[in-house]
């Protein structure tokens, strides 16, 4: 741990106003959306040229993020924050939120992770999208996505930063279901946006209660404030905090729309849901440590959350055949490794912002191999025809397996310095915790490489089970420079930011440093536990997926495969317990309204209607009998009053 | 007092307007749609005119006001006065009227007396409109509440679908019971007032005593029949029919604009006439408020008819209103009236769109769509749009309204808040599964030549996008003038917001 800098307490940070080059940072929201505006208002007309505006958009966000990284840089650790105030957005009553961004560490190292890869995905797209006929509106959502993205990092408020968070869903509904023209895609997307709208649901309330609390949303508000609300009130924000955070990052028990959400052509993928916006609810607690730190009942739910999670995930990880589900269940369970260092607090903030960047990476650039495999095989996705790709999608395989390399851990690739740091700060604490927490931590590594070893085995190795009509071939240029530039972050990101310290003191001002602490088993055993188990993994998955035959059929398997191909049965519970109930209240209450509300009524108006006949005889058209008639209803209101009186 | 009346010329140049439609003569009747249409838009013109001349930091309650004494053996006045809840529900209607006559412009098939009836009666509903919002004494509003009623009926009996007749009888028939019991309230209050030539002016029946009970027996007698206009769950069940019967355009002025007669109702005259009763009734009205969200919500899930889903939305967002303004907040007193604006836009997106699609297709039968994002791409990107608006998407106007009405709610009742916030997850649910339904899928094979938007619907539509966008990116001009008016019904009601609990230090001590 360095420990070249002073102590800082977390949130102490001198917020600067934005002047200079720092009044550039709407720009970073306002130049992709101004892409997504202009594409979709365009129409037909920007069809030829539409994709190089998008991309273009996104890579000028690059540029400003750089620019803005190299200011941030030159200020003085301390000073690295910088608010931009826009306007006043919402003031009602003693409500009131200003339009405002906020520029620190942790939201540029978003903003940069967000940009760079995703800016590499648009050009990817350029490719992978060539011969849709949407291609424009495509490029449309991505912007679109940036923008939303950006402004979920970047606001200073929870209310702003919940237009981000949504905003993104919106993205990923419409990429999802991008080809909803397939119902199974147009379930899938409508899947995901509801999910996300349980994890909104909470969000929403921490929310109120924070304005109940103390008067505002904004971040410095909020934070300055914690220490002085009840414990109670502390820990119920945060776990309602955290059910949005499982809703965006496809936590337990909110999980369950990450596989078919791979149902969105496979940058999309890539892009929102592997690299950026499932680890959203990872930002979501890291920014909001100040509340996390002081409620560390709901600390220990988050790493519950995180641990269930990344077993879960890599339990389906090990049975899923189709590359890119294989994929989604590794991300779910990645993204359980971020969220359990996230509950861990100070130890482990640092390490869960830094397997993000990490994964952000290696997992991006495997999603665009998935990619560049299925443009070369047919659009399949069954890795059980896949096999012996090695040979003819050169550069696929070898971006591909650093990639892999780095996911698994293996010796000084990026993973290895993220996911071992969130093994180690696991097994610090006291009592039963670091035992139970270490241990998981440390078997969902072994787990992962076999996995993810089955994954790169069973698509590039082994034998040719191709199906007949596929004729394998690398992809163009623009799909594999991208694949090779995150190749080359899989494998060195790690070793420049993490053995080097920079990650640590650039993060430092805004999560606070740590004490020296130890965990309960030295280091170097851990580190040594970990390769061991890894080094299982990947030999269990040559066993298995190289030296035997891989059947071309899924065969019926055990309990527990035909368990973990079901995704551990999360829709058939989520359909028993929400869905068909609700489909029956629903379908009974229409029943009701229309016989029994409304027949009712119905009742009632009938009566009226026939008394109405009888007093019609009474409409005789002279003034004198109508005010004779509103004088007896006078008399009779003023003996009713004069009654109850 | 001011030299001119401007807000009696704004209300009466639409019933100029649509005496004009009609004796239009013979050789210019094909023109009648196109003088709707003119009246309209200057009426909205006048209305930004009446808007410019508001002034938002003024200390009286109503401005632009005019007052004359018009049955003064009854105490009537004939006063008109606006404060700025009542000014943005005016030019909620002065902006929707244009919008639904172009929409309206095929409606009629025929050149001719029957149209020119259509489109003079619309244009009678819009000074109705501006009459009910900007009447300061409690007979004219009730003149106005009850006249509207005969356009509408007219509207939706003599041009609306298959089941008109049944629709505009039911519609009839609970707004009249609604109307009659308030009357008995009104006369009441008048008797219990001090009386005299202008007894009726709300001003002079502010801050009474009443007694207990007398009181809580006006307070249901206003509130019943705003609740039937709102509408409240239990007595919605005219809505659907109202609404998936009267022409589009009707049905977006009547949901849109008419029903916040109810909410504005109750807002004007149920909390600072009764603030006693208001307060004793707050418990059962929120119940009934959480019921109508929740329950609305999922009678929209359960929908097969696009219109009738729509019209359940809006129970569902009538709720949302009510829970607002009871919850007694200024928080969620602002929200709810921001929300009335920004559902007039979203339903009128909805229903506008709706019926675009209903006219292509001859139905509006959900099962009777299917893979239309790829018939009509353009009309369903508008779809979402509205539908987005509907579930209160962030970065759309409604979601702020929506989101004040429920932290204001939270304030005070935090289960209900929470209960309340289910909704959002129903609205998803509502929207998000008619869209797949009716514009996901394969295409289908018949719908071949059918044509996207045109001009004239993209004129229709455009307004009121850009609106439900723009007052949710800036919403700080209408928050602006309802705020005072909101301040006020809550200093009349003796209302405070609760401070806040903790954290901040300097509030700590203060015993606001």
């Amino acid at each position: 741990m360095t420990s070249s800098m002073a102590l800082a307490e977390p949130g102490a940070m001198a917020t600067q106003a934005s002047s200079g080059v720092f009044s550039l940072t709407w720009l970073l929201i306002a130049l992709p959306l101004l892409g997504a505006v202009v594409l979709l208002l365009s129409g037909r007309r920007s069809n030829r040229a539409g994709h190089l505006v998008g991309a273009a958009m996104s890579w000028a966000a690059f540029v400003v993020a750089a620019i803005l990284f190299f200011a941030l840089l030159a200020e003085p650790a301390q000073e690295r924050a910088v608010s931009q105030q826009l306007f006043s957005w919402i003031a009602a009553g003693s409500f009131t939120v200003d339009l405002g961004l906020l520029l620190d560490p942790l939201s540029l190292s978003f903003v940069l992770l967000v940009t760079f890869v995703g800016s590499l995905i648009h050009v990817y797209s350029i490719a992978y999208m060539e011969h849709d006929p949407d291609r424009r509106r495509f490029f449309a959502y991505l912007n679109l996505f940036v923008a939303a993205m950006l402004l979920l990092v970047l606001a200073d408020s929870y209310l702003l930063m919940y237009v981000g968070w949504e905003g993104v869903g919106l993205a990923s509904y419409l990429l999802i279901g991008f080809w909803n023209h397939n119902p199974a895609y147009a379930a899938a997307s409508k899947k995901a946006f509801i999910a996300n709208r349980v994890g909104d649901l909470g969000l929403s309330v921490a929310i109120m209660i924070m304005f109940v609390q103390f008067g505002a949303v904004d971040f410095e508000t909020v934070f300055a404030g914690a220490s002085g609300a009840s414990t109670g009130a502390v820990t119920a924000i945060a776990l309602m905090l955290l059910l949005g955070a499982c809703g965006k990052s496809a936590q337990f028990p909110l999980q369950s729309w990450l596989g078919d959400a791979m149902a969105g052509p496979t940058p999309v993928s890539a892009l929102i849901h592997a690299a950026t916006m499932v680890t959203a609810g990872v930002y979501l607690v890291v920014r909001s440590h100040p509340i996390f730190d002081l409620a560390p009942d709901a600390q220990l739910v988050v790493v519950i959350v995180g641990a269930i999670t990344l077993v879960f995930g890599a339990v389906v990880g090990c049975a899923k055949d189709d590359i890119k589900k294989a994929l989604a269940a590794s991300t779910m369970s990645q993204i359980g490794y971020m969220m359990l260092a996230a509950g861990l607090g100070p130890v482990g903030y640092v390490f869960a912002i830094f397997h993000l960047l990490t994964h952000g990476f290696f997992k991006a650039g495997m999603f665009l191999g998935a990619g560049s495999v299925m443009h070369g095989m047919n659009d399949q996705v069954g890795m059980r025809r896949f096999g012996g790709l090695s040979a003819v999608m050169k550069v696929t395989w070898v971006t591909f397996g650093l990639g892999w390399l780095a996911i698994i851990g293996f010796p000084l690739l990026s993973g290895f310095w993220s996911k071992d740091k969130i093994i180690e700060a696991a097994f610090i604490g006291e009592g039963w915790r670091p035992w139970v927490f270490g241990m998981v931590t440390l078997l969902a590594a072994g787990l992962t490489a076999f996995y993810m070893s089955r994954l790169f085995l069973l698509t590039f190795h082994g034998k040719r089970r191709w199906t007949e009509d596929v004729h394998p071939h690398e992809s163009p240029l623009l799909m594999t420079l991208p694949m090779m530039v995150l190749a080359v972050g899989s494998a060195f990101l790690g070793l420049a930011l993490g053995p080097t310290g920079a990650i640590e003191s650039w993060l430092a001002p805004v999560v606070g440093e740590h004490g020296e602490e130890h965990p309960v088993l030295p280091v170097p055993v851990i580190t040594g536990l970990t390769l061991v188990l890894v080094a299982i993994g990947v030999g269990l998955a040559y066993v298995r997926y190289v030296r035997e035959q891989v059947p071309q059929t899924a065969p019926v398997g055990s309990l527990a495969t035909r368990a973990a191909r079901r995704d551990l049965f999360q829709d058939d519970i989520n359909e028993a317990l929400l869905m068909r109930p609700g489909q029956h209240a629903t379908r009974s209450l229409v029943f009701v309204d229309n016989e029994g509300v409304d027949g009712g009524v119905r009742g009632l108006a009938a009566f009226i209607g026939g008394t109405s006949a009888r007093l019609r005889r009474l409409q005789t058209g002279f003034v004198r009998s109508y005010a004779l008639t509103m004088l007896g209803g006078v008399v009779v209101v003023i003996a009713a009053l004069a009654v109850t009186r | 007092m001011q030299s001119f009346p401007w807000l009696t010329v704004t209300g009466a140049v639409p019933l100029l307007g649509a005496a004009l439609v009609v004796l239009l003569p013979r050789g210019l009747a094909a023109r009648a749609k196109l003088v709707a249409l003119a009246v309209s838009l200057v009426t909205l013109v006048l209305t930004i005119a009446l808007a410019v001349r508001f002034d938002a930091g003024a200390t009286e309650q109503f401005q632009l006001t005019e007052t004359h004494q018009w049955i003064p053996q009854f105490g009537v006045s004939y006063a008109v006065g606006l404060d700025g809840i009542a000014l943005v529900l005016v030019a909620l209607a002065a902006v929707l009227t244009p919008v639904c006559i172009l929409a309206a412009w095929h409606d009629v098939p025929e050149v001719g007396r029957r149209e020119q009836n259509y489109f003079a009666l619309v244009l009678v509903l819009e000074t109705m409109m501006i009459g009910v919002f900007s009447a300061t004494d409690v007979f004219l509003f009730y003149v106005f509440f009850e006249a509207m009623l005969i356009p509408v009926y007219f509207l939706i009996g003599s041009f609306g679908g298959p089941r008109r007749q049944y629709a505009a009888v039911k519609f009839l028939l609970y707004s009249l019971l609604g109307g009659l019991v308030m009357l008995v309230a009104v006369i009441a209050l008048y008797v219990a007032g001090p009386g005299g030539p202008d007894g009726f002016l709300i001003s002079n029946l502010t801050g009474l005593d009443l007694g207990v009970g007398a009181e809580r027996l006006m307070f249901l007698g206003f509130f019943f029949a705003f609740a039937v206009k709102a509408p409240m769950f239990p007595v919605h069940t005219w809505l659907p029919d109202a609404a998936a019967e009267a022409p589009p355009p009707v049905a977006v002025l009547l949901v849109g604009v008419l029903d916040k007669v109810g909410t504005f109702g109750m807002i004007r005259f149920c909390l600072p006439l009764f603030p006693g009763a208001a307060k004793w009734a707050t418990p059962a009205i929120i119940v009934l408020a959480v019921v109508s969200i929740i329950y609305g919500a999922l009678l929209a899930i359960g929908q097969t008819d696009i219109m009738r889903l729509i019209a359940y939305t809006s129970v569902s967002h009538f709720g949302f209103i009510v829970l607002g303004i009871f919850a007694m907040t200024s928080t969620a007193q602002s929200g709810s009236t921001l929300y009335m604006v920004n559902h007039g836009f979203s339903t009128a997106a909805l229903f506008l769109v709706a019926a675009m699609l209903a006219a292509r297709r001859g139905s509006s039968r959900i099962p009777d769509f299917g893979g239309w994002q790829r018939v009509t791409p353009l009309i369903a990107g508008l779809f979402l749009i509205a539908g987005l608006s509907s579930l209160a998407l962030p970065g759309l106007s409604t979601f702020v309204s929506e989101f004040l009405v429920l932290v204001g709610t939270f304030e005070r009742y935090p289960v209900a808040g929470i209960v309340a916030t289910l909704g959002i997850i129903l609205a998803a649910i509502y929207i998000l599964l008619a869209y797949q339904r009716m514009m996901t899928g394969p295409r289908p094979e018949t719908r071949e030549g059918t044509r996207d938007l045109t001009h004239r619907e993209a004129w229709v539509l455009a307004p009121v996008v850009a609106i439900i966008i723009a007052l949710g990116i800036v919403p700080g001009p209408v928050l602006d003038v309802i705020n005072p008016a909101v301040d006020r019904t809550m200093t009349q009601i003796g209302m405070t917001d609760p401070a806040p609990r903790a954290g901040v230090p300097a509030a700590e001590g203060t015993d606001k």
